[in-house]
């Protein structure tokens, strides 16, 4: 009964969106004031109905309901409770669902924290909110129901895919999904500025809070995912240019450029078009993303629906949105006026080239992703694209981007000197090519790669603390004078600065584990002693384990360093009766210096004694997660800064100030 | 217990994705011939499966297409020989790197162009922002006829005393 008063709820939903879509887009028109104040209940109910239907999906899986058809093809009374909630997003049906609830919930945020929005502006976003909701409402309850019943009622589930049982994979779809969808704010505002025909420094900052806030989510949720696949799948890499990982690739790339750009509105009141434009992008290439994941159109690990009637409808659903918005940018864009100049030499044209950079990354990882399928259609010719071709184009790419993203830092707004920059560039340059020749100088292959790969990360670093220096006038001024310069910073500041470390931390982990890497690959016996990389592996012992849904097989090794005893590792192979799958767990010693890290392999030996082992040393690999975590921290605590809260300062938002305000006593924010 | 485990477990390796690829015997014993073998692997796709090169898959495809690159190594072929065997066998498809070619041109010209034409406009962009910067918008007639009158108009200081 549940199920059905779910199912219920989320065609009721659709309803709702239709009318939250009419009302907001005719009221945002018309200004008839019912229709005006229609979107914003119509948003909150849309999403309590969302919520109900979420609500009555996971308690049909909490409960183990196997007369659920997704229950039933999804979980298993022996899962833990964390599996079975996680099953709920652990299949097609239910992950759509959670899209929607997402989607829904962020139209409700939108509806009570901006309630002090100009009312056609706010109409307009609700309107464009619900049309999405409405396509992919539609979507799940014409293709992919995930209310429907069997009969008769099956004993027992055909459990979770034991891949997916993973604490990192159960929360790395919410997060991904919180950024994918918290897009659709932004997309929601730029469609919304383009019938509105107006764009504001006011609307930039409307904008911030919701693109701050998907692009911490999709970088936390990316970062979950490549953690996910350097320790379950085995295969000793993090990052492997599959196509559904360009995919969450696409939108970031896109998400990082509308941040940027956006700022250069909010304190310059320039480059709106193109503002306007990677808004839309970034949504839909979130949308793109979901449709090739969801399709199968390019198989991998990820997919795990693989019918054409519900590609054909996301692809429907991509099409019209992505092709309505631009035409409509096309038709209206010329509406939206320039603002303010800027000099050659100042931080908005760093900003335009890190835009046109990251443009040709995102145009780079596209083209790489689909050119298989073009190239099939087009020529009937079979092309495969992986790695080395990314690591040819989008690495440099990368490269430029480093460079050019800290010159940015350190340019003023407006009008900025070649001189003083020169100067302020001065020592970071010099560190930097200091550690890029002491690196080409140490490594032994891809000397230029590990030599770029190092400047590029230091670069980053440095520009970031340079950026913190210069602002609390470090050394120039008292300790105490700085300390005070320093918490008077504003949050966005110092976000900003952690968001580039991070990436400069983050790089540094990805060159270590992919330039420097040891591996060993062996059988070993119990008993049996194995060297890498200064490490000495010993292999002890080989034991079964019960676990709770699974039997497993656990190799124990001694790890010794320097002849002394530092720990021991228990790489394991799982075996899911019900699944009748076998999933490999490595172990993994992590230090800042790198991983060792251990994965037992297939039975050898005449009596099954012995094992295959494979053994990594991945040197600095942590950094990579520890990057991750930064720019996240960096997302967060500029989202917390509080001239950016969301629905304050009524007065202040819908006059549209050219410049923020000036705090006093600071250098000019940002 | 463990040897029924392990048979089970050997029997479905086949039908699960472990995504343990190369197996110890397939090694070559001189490893500077063996680093060879890997590195021209991770170039190459494992035809069945997706993206996955031939270096990370398990596939019986995948140990095959392995065969042949060791031959060929311990044969005494150069890297470049090797690929062209390779694809001489499975065609172009198993370069995860493709050729360049007219048919390939967007491809690998495709992200260099953007960044031009991009670093062009941009260019363009920035130069009009930065006369603009320079030389305020002139007045419109209407601006003008405004101030005209606002300037006509006696101030205090202008009134007499």
């Amino acid at each position: 009964m549940t199920v059905e008063l779910g199912h219920y709820a989320l065609v009721l939903a659709f309803l709702v969106a239709l009318v939250q879509a009419a009302s907001g887009l005719w009221g945002g028109h018309s200004r008839n004031p019912h229709a005006l104040a229609l979107s914003g209940p119509a948003a909150i109910t849309q999403a309590a109905l969302a919520s109900l239907a979420f609500a009555a999906l996971t308690w049909a899986h909490v409960t183990s309901d196997f007369s659920v058809d997704n229950v039933y093809r999804n979980s298993n009374s022996a899962l833990p409770l964390i599996y079975r909630i996680a099953g709920v997003w652990g299949n097609h049906e239910g992950s759509m669902l959670l899209w929607i609830w997402t989607l829904s919930l962020l139209g409700a945020l939108v509806a009570v924290i901006d309630a002090t929005l100009p009312p056609t502006l706010r109409a307009r976003v609700l309107g464009v909110q619900a049309l999405i909701a409405v396509g992919f409402i539609g979507f799940s309850i014409f293709t992919s129901n995930p209310f429907g019943r069997v009969f008769p009622t099956p004993a027992d589930g055909m459990d979770l895919n034991p891949l997916l049982q993973d604490p990192g994979l159960a929360f790395h779809p919410p997060f991904l999904y919180l950024g994918f969808v918290g897009f659709s704010v932004a997309f929601s505002f730029g469609v919304a500025a383009l019938l509105e025909g107006r764009v504001d420094p006011a609307w930039a900052r409307w904008v911030r809070p919701w693109t701050l806030g998907a692009w911490t989510s999709l970088t936390l949720g990316i970062g979950m995912g490549s953690a996910w696949a350097y320790y379950v799948l085995g295969w000793g890499g993090f990052w492997s240019w599959d196509p559904v990982e360009n995919g969450s690739l696409m939108p970031w790339l896109a998400g990082t450029a509308l941040l940027h750009s956006a700022a250069v509105v909010e304190k310059r009141d320039t480059l709106k078009a193109w503002t306007i434009l990677m808004a839309i992008t970034a949504f839909s290439t979130s949308v793109l993303s979901t449709f090739v994941v969801r399709s199968g159109l390019l198989t991998s690990v990820h997919a795990f629906a693989n019918d054409p009637k519900r590609g054909m409808l996301l692809l429907a659903i991509c099409l019209v949105m992505t092709g309505g918005a631009l035409a409509l940018y096309a038709v209206r864009i010329g509406a939206v006026k320039g603002g303010g100049g800027f000099q050659v030499v100042s931080r908005e044209s760093a900003l335009v080239l890190n835009n046109v950079l990251l443009t040709a990354l995102l145009f780079t990882v596209a083209i790489g992703t689909f050119w298989p399928i073009l190239a099939q259609v087009l020529f009937s010719q079979p092309v495969s694209v992986g790695a080395p071709y990314y690591v040819r184009t989008a690495v440099p790419l990368g490269a430029l981007l480093a460079l050019f993203m800290t010159l940015g830092v350190l340019i003023p707004w407006k009008r900025g000197d070649v001189r003083s920059v020169g100067k302020r560039l001065r020592s970071a340059a010099a560190l930097t090519l200091v550690a890029g020749g002491v690196t080409f100088w140490l490594s032994g292959e891809s000397k230029l790669l590990a030599a770029v790969g190092m400047a590029m990360a230091v670069w980053m670093v440095l520009g970031a603390l340079g950026d913190v220096a210069l602002r609390t006038k470090l050394f120039a001024v008292t300790p105490a004078e700085s300390f005070r310069r320093a918490r008077g910073l504003p949050r966005s500041a110092w976000g900003g600065a952690l968001a580039h470390a991070g990436l400069g931390v983050a790089v540094l982990g990805m060159l270590g584990t992919s330039l420097w890497k040891v591996e060993a690959l062996t059988v070993m016996r119990p008993g049996d002693t194995l060297p890498l990389a200064g490490y000495s592996l010993k292999f002890d012992a080989l034991f079964d384990r019960a676990g709770g849904n699974y039997q497993s097989e656990v190799g124990h090794f001694t790890v010794s360093h320097g002849g002394k005893v530092v720990g021991s590792l228990e790489p394991e192979r799982r075996w899911f009766p019900v699944a009748k799958q076998l999933t490999t767990l490595a172990a993994n010693r992590l230090t800042p210096a790198g991983d060792l890290y251990l994965v037992l392999g297939d039975p050898r030996g005449a009596n099954n004694e012995a094992r295959v082992v494979r053994a990594y040393r991945h040197p600095l690999v942590g950094f990579i997660w520890l990057g991750v975590l930064i720019m996240v921290t960096g997302g967060a605590v500029s989202l917390s800064d509080g001239r950016y809260r969301l629905g304050l300062p009524v007065r202040r938002r819908t006059v549209s100030a050219p410049r923020p305000p000036a705090e006093p006593g600071l250098v000019p924010a940002e | 217990m463990r040897a029924k485990f392990a048979l089970a477990a050997a029997l479905l390796l086949l039908a699960a994705r472990p995504a343990l690829a190369i197996e110890p015997e397939e090694q070559l014993k001189d490893p500077r011939q063996e680093a060879r073998a890997r590195s021209i692997e991770r170039e190459l796709r494992c035809v069945v499966c997706q993206s996955e090169t031939i270096d990370d898959s398990s596939a019986p495809v995948a140990k095959a297409l392995r065969g042949l690159v060791r031959e060929r190594i311990t044969a005494g072929d150069d890297d470049k020989a090797v690929m062209g065997a390779v694809v001489a066998r499975y065609g172009d498809f198993v370069l995860l790197k493709p050729r360049f070619s007219p048919l390939n041109a967007t491809l690998w010209l495709g992200p260099f162009l953007i960044l031009v034409l991009g670093a062009g406009l941009a260019f363009v962009f920035v130069r009009r922002s930065g006369a603009q910067a320079e030389a305020p918008a002139p007045l419109s007639a209407a601006e003008e006829a405004e101030l005209a009158q606002v300037l006509a108009q006696p101030t205090a200081e202008d009134r007499p005393a």
